[in-house]
């Protein structure tokens, strides 16, 4: 008999950390695709950039707090940060800022606060949110749909110098620009309707990547990798808000479908508001944290200085998120209806 | 009948690989008797009977061998008839590997019963019922063995709407229910009319899992045929939907009324009792046999060549049944219950006992060793299958921190350790040891805690005694000095007084004549008491002795030790 055996359970669903982060890349596969029929292959080279710089940094980091390497970088963490990060940022960023910012995001976020699971901070948003207030302008830098061409992008990435001739401001950035400054006679629909970047539903392009992002978030849903909850407290809280001032103002305030369908909107519901780690767990708890990601990210948005509002809006929850769970506790079993009789 | 029952849902659950094929392809056998018995005299929840036998002694089929001590406890039969060899400290089916005390019978082979007689529960109190099987052994035979007495009680409204009847058995791999409510649903059902009774209960539903439908046919025939006797519709054979932990009780008692009994309540207060249908059977063969609990079906599965249930003897060695089974050679350990909650045998050769339905083969093929442990990264899982709607994760986190009390705050001790947590953990954390842990650890702490109150109180009370033996002393002193003083005064005065009367004297010789009397008396009474006991009450003797010692034990001062 062996006494070094495991007590019971002495069978498991065949269930791994690994599995589960690995599907999360797999959703992230629509996006991508619809991302690069658009705007080029620059941002495989940024996915490329961003995994091999998350798995040299977790590798030096495991290595330096004495853990299993073949483990934990086998685990598909640190790639899901590194392709949250390579789509996040701009396609066309120069590689250093892409691998800065995921070093900042496995190092710092991730393994100076405890590694896999122990991080409070989206450590993606993280890298997103240094990134944006050190270096403005190159974070500001999008290519505009169909325009640009690989060898293009690729020197953009790898060059000395800033290619302006090919980037563009994005519909967000664009709004914004246009209602903050002096000449008050811009209205959304001024703006919006002159800017060529401008598509059907949010940005000319983005809003087909923002389709794919849906199509993959909604097979994780199947999976039971995300709820519900998440992903529809965000969507339809950023939809409310933003309709509710749409219909105070219209030529101040863009409507619901410009804000879902712009920006990382989509991205956001489901693959970033949702990260277990750093998130709200209990149901109740998960409908506050994200519909509170869509108040912030929309006031953001509308009145902030920065062309995107969710990294910041996630960091913010992120915070809240150990309270939010303390007090929505569910009901345990049989204590549902108050006391016993 | 069955389809108007209105079923209700459980949160969480499972749905494992049921693996109950292979032990459900023969019936119910009986195994060779084993050369020799182990009994252990711990059998169920509560209080550990005193042994009644001593080495040496012939014991009978059925013959009490531990009397239950204490409000919670249930006594221990022979299973057969021999001689005792010892009765001794031995391994006990725990995966601790501690040791008890055990009565070891050599079966003489002639399986002699002591006469049996059959109790008639009607002309009996409830007391005198719940006393009879107390002293019948019956316990609960689902696994968690509960003396079924202390449940028999209708409560505090006289009677209740609902008798569960459990044969739900949701685990992997066990089939004892399964196979006993096959063969024999009508004796069942007997049990479960004498338990209706005596709780006074409205109906009783039977609940079984639906992938079991041979069980639920016979027990549908059987209960047709109990209702018909009886010229009512109280017994409702109800197929619940198969998903791990159905079988639990607060789970089951859920399905079929939709009542959630909170941890620590009683469920009879919320008008309702659950049996497992092997327990309503031990009641019918005590009460109406008037056969105590010696045996129960076993469910040999899991690593062996052909899976079987038997009707086990209770002592006989897993071993001995693990042999009639063909054990594969790969086979590396013995569990006993099912893959989800069972225990590791600390080896082989431990009797089987009241709790076990189950004896699982174990090999690391079957059972592979879990992959190595994770960081938990709170995606939830385990929240989502939790049957008690517990935050596992939560739980996990302080048990890892041992910050206790913050695991009570997240209702550790509502946790049922079912495992369904630690099955779906894709960071393979072995939620349930910390949990196990977790409540170990605050156990240990109040009982710690008990002692030291008990002994606080026992030094404060010395402090008070003598305090008052002080006070006494002193007043006796001071009176006596005071008496002394007049008593001086008044012979003084007395001098020239006449002695004592011839009348006074007879009084005095009468006294004196009452007190010798009333001493020989005494003297002849008191041997008497303390020889010529019977075994039953030496052991009673001997269990406050040993209560005593006990907390003269626990009133020294304790050392605490730090790790």
């Amino acid at each position: 008999m062996n006494n070094s055996l495991n007590n019971s359970p002495y069978f498991r669903q065949p269930a791994s950390v690994q599995s589960v982060m690995l599907r999360v890349l797999a959703a992230l596969i629509p996006g991508i695709a619809a991302y690069v029929w658009f705007f080029g292959a620059g941002i495989l080279v940024q996915i490329a950039l961003a995994s091999v710089a998350a798995l040299a940094a977790e590798a030096l980091m495991l290595s330096l707090r004495g853990k299993p390497l073949a483990m934990f970088l086998g685990d598909g963490s640190a790639l899901v940060t590194a392709w949250l990060i390579a789509l996040t940022f701009p396609s066309i960023a120069p590689w250093w800022l892409t691998v800065c910012g995921t070093l900042l995001a496995i190092v710092v976020a991730k393994h100076l606060y405890g590694g896999l699971g122990q991080n409070p901070f989206n450590p993606a948003m993280v890298a997103f949110a240094l990134m944006i207030v050190a270096y403005p302008q190159l974070m500001s830098q999008w290519p505009a749909a169909g325009a640009t061409d690989f060898a293009t992008q690729w020197q953009a990435i790898f060059g000395s110098r800033q290619i302006d001739a090919i980037t563009m401001a994005t519909p967000l950035d664009a709004l914004r620009t246009a209602l903050h400054t002096a000449e008050a006679k811009a209205s959304v629909a001024s703006v919006l309707g002159a800017n060529p970047a401008v598509g059907g539903l949010g940005g000319k392009g983005w809003e087909w990547v923002a389709v794919g992002y849906l199509l993959g978030g909604l097979w994780l849903l199947q999976q039971r990798i995300v709820t519900w909850h998440m992903p529809t407290a965000f969507l339809a809280g950023l939809a409310l808000v933003a309709g509710l001032f749409n219909l105070i103002d219209s030529t101040q305030f863009a409507g619901p479908l410009f804000h879902i369908f712009t920006g990382g909107a989509m991205l956001g519901a489901f693959f970033i508001v949702t990260d277990p780690v750093s998130g709200t767990t209990t149901p109740r708890g998960k409908l506050i944290f994200a519909a509170g990601v869509a108040l912030l990210t929309w006031i953001i948005r509308t009145f902030g200085a920065y062309p995107d509002g969710i990294a910041f809006a996630v960091l913010l929850m992120n915070i809240t998120a150990p309270l939010i769970d303390m007090y929505t506790q569910p009901p345990v079993f049989g204590h549902k209806n108050g006391e016993a009789p | 009948m069955s389809a108007l029952q209105r079923l209700f849902n459980f949160n969480g659950g499972v749905k494992p690989a049921y693996n109950k094929e292979a032990s459900i392809g023969l019936p119910i056998a009986v195994p060779p008797t084993p050369t020799l018995l182990v009994i252990p005299l711990h059998q169920s929840i509560g209080g550990m009977p005193r042994p009644l036998v001593k080495a040496g002694e012939r014991v009978l089929k059925g013959q009490r061998i531990g009397g239950a001590d204490g409000n919670v406890s249930s006594a221990v039969h022979a299973s057969t008839s021999g001689t005792v060899v010892a009765v001794e400290m031995r391994l006990m089916p725990h995966t601790s590997g501690l040791t008890a005390l055990c009565v070891v019978i050599e079966p003489d082979g002639r399986d002699e019963w002591i006469p049996r007689q059959p109790f008639d529960f009607r002309s009996a109190t409830p007391t005198q019922s719940r006393d009879y099987l107390r002293d019948a052994g019956v316990v609960g035979l689902g696994g968690a063995v509960f003396p079924t007495y202390l449940k028999l009680n209708p409560g505090k409204h006289g009677r209740l709407d609902t008798l569960v009847l459990n044969g739900a058995e949701c685990e992997p791999f066990i089939t004892c229910d399964d196979m006993l409510m096959r063969e024999r649903a009508e004796t069942v059902l007997k049990g479960a009319v004498i338990m209706r009774e005596m709780l006074g209960a409205g109906q009783v539903l039977v609940g079984i899992e639906d992938n079991k439908p041979e069980a639920i046919a016979a027990m549908e025939v059987a209960a047709q045929a109990a209702n018909a006797a009886a010229g009512d519709a109280a017994i409702k054979i109800v197929a619940v939907p198969t998903r791990y932990p159905a079988g639990g009780a607060k789970q089951l008692i859920r399905v079929l009324t939709g009542i959630e009994v909170p941890h620590g309540k009683r469920s009879t207060d919320y008008g309702v009792q659950c049996f497992n249908v092997g327990t309503a059977y031990a009641v019918y063969e005590a009460i109406t046999l008037g056969q105590p609990l010696i045996s129960r079906i076993v469910t040999i599965a899991g690593n062996v060549g052909r899976a079987r249930n038997y009707e086990v003897l209770f002592g006989t060695p897993m071993r001995d049944l693990v042999a009639l089974c063909d054990p594969l050679p790969d086979s590396d350990r013995v569990i006993m219950g099912g893959p989800m909650m069972g225990l590791r045998m600390p080896n082989d050769s431990v009797p089987v006992v009241k709790a076990a339905n189950c004896i699982l083969v174990g090999s690391r093929k079957l059972f592979p060793p879990p992959p190595p442990e994770m960081p938990c990264i709170r995606c939830g899982e385990c929240a989502k299958v939790c049957p008690s709607d517990l935050q596992p994760f939560e739980m996990y986190w302080f048990s890892r921190a041992r910050i206790f009390g913050k695991t009570q705050e997240y209702h550790l001790f509502d946790c049922i350790e079912c495992g369904c947590c630690a099955y779906v953990c894709p960071s393979h954390i072995p939620l349930v040891d910390y949990y196990r842990f977790a409540k170990s650890e605050i156990w240990a702490h109040e009982s710690e805690k008990e002692a030291a109150d008990v002994a606080r109180q026992r030094y404060e009370f010395r402090l008070l005694r003598e305090e008052r033996e002080k006070q006494e002393k002193a007043a006796k002193l001071a009176a006596k000095t005071a008496a002394g003083r007049e008593r001086a005064a008044a012979a003084l005065a007395d001098a020239d007084k006449p002695a004592v009367t011839p009348e006074q004297d007879a009084k005095k010789a009468l006294i004196a004549a009452a007190l010798e009397l009333a001493r020989t008396q005494k003297a002849q009474v008191q041997p008497e008491n303390i020889s010529n006991l019977t075994p039953e009450q030496q052991a009673e003797i001997d269990a406050i002795e040993a209560r005593r010692a006990e907390i003269r034990e626990m009133a020294k001062p304790h050392v605490r030790q730090n790790d």
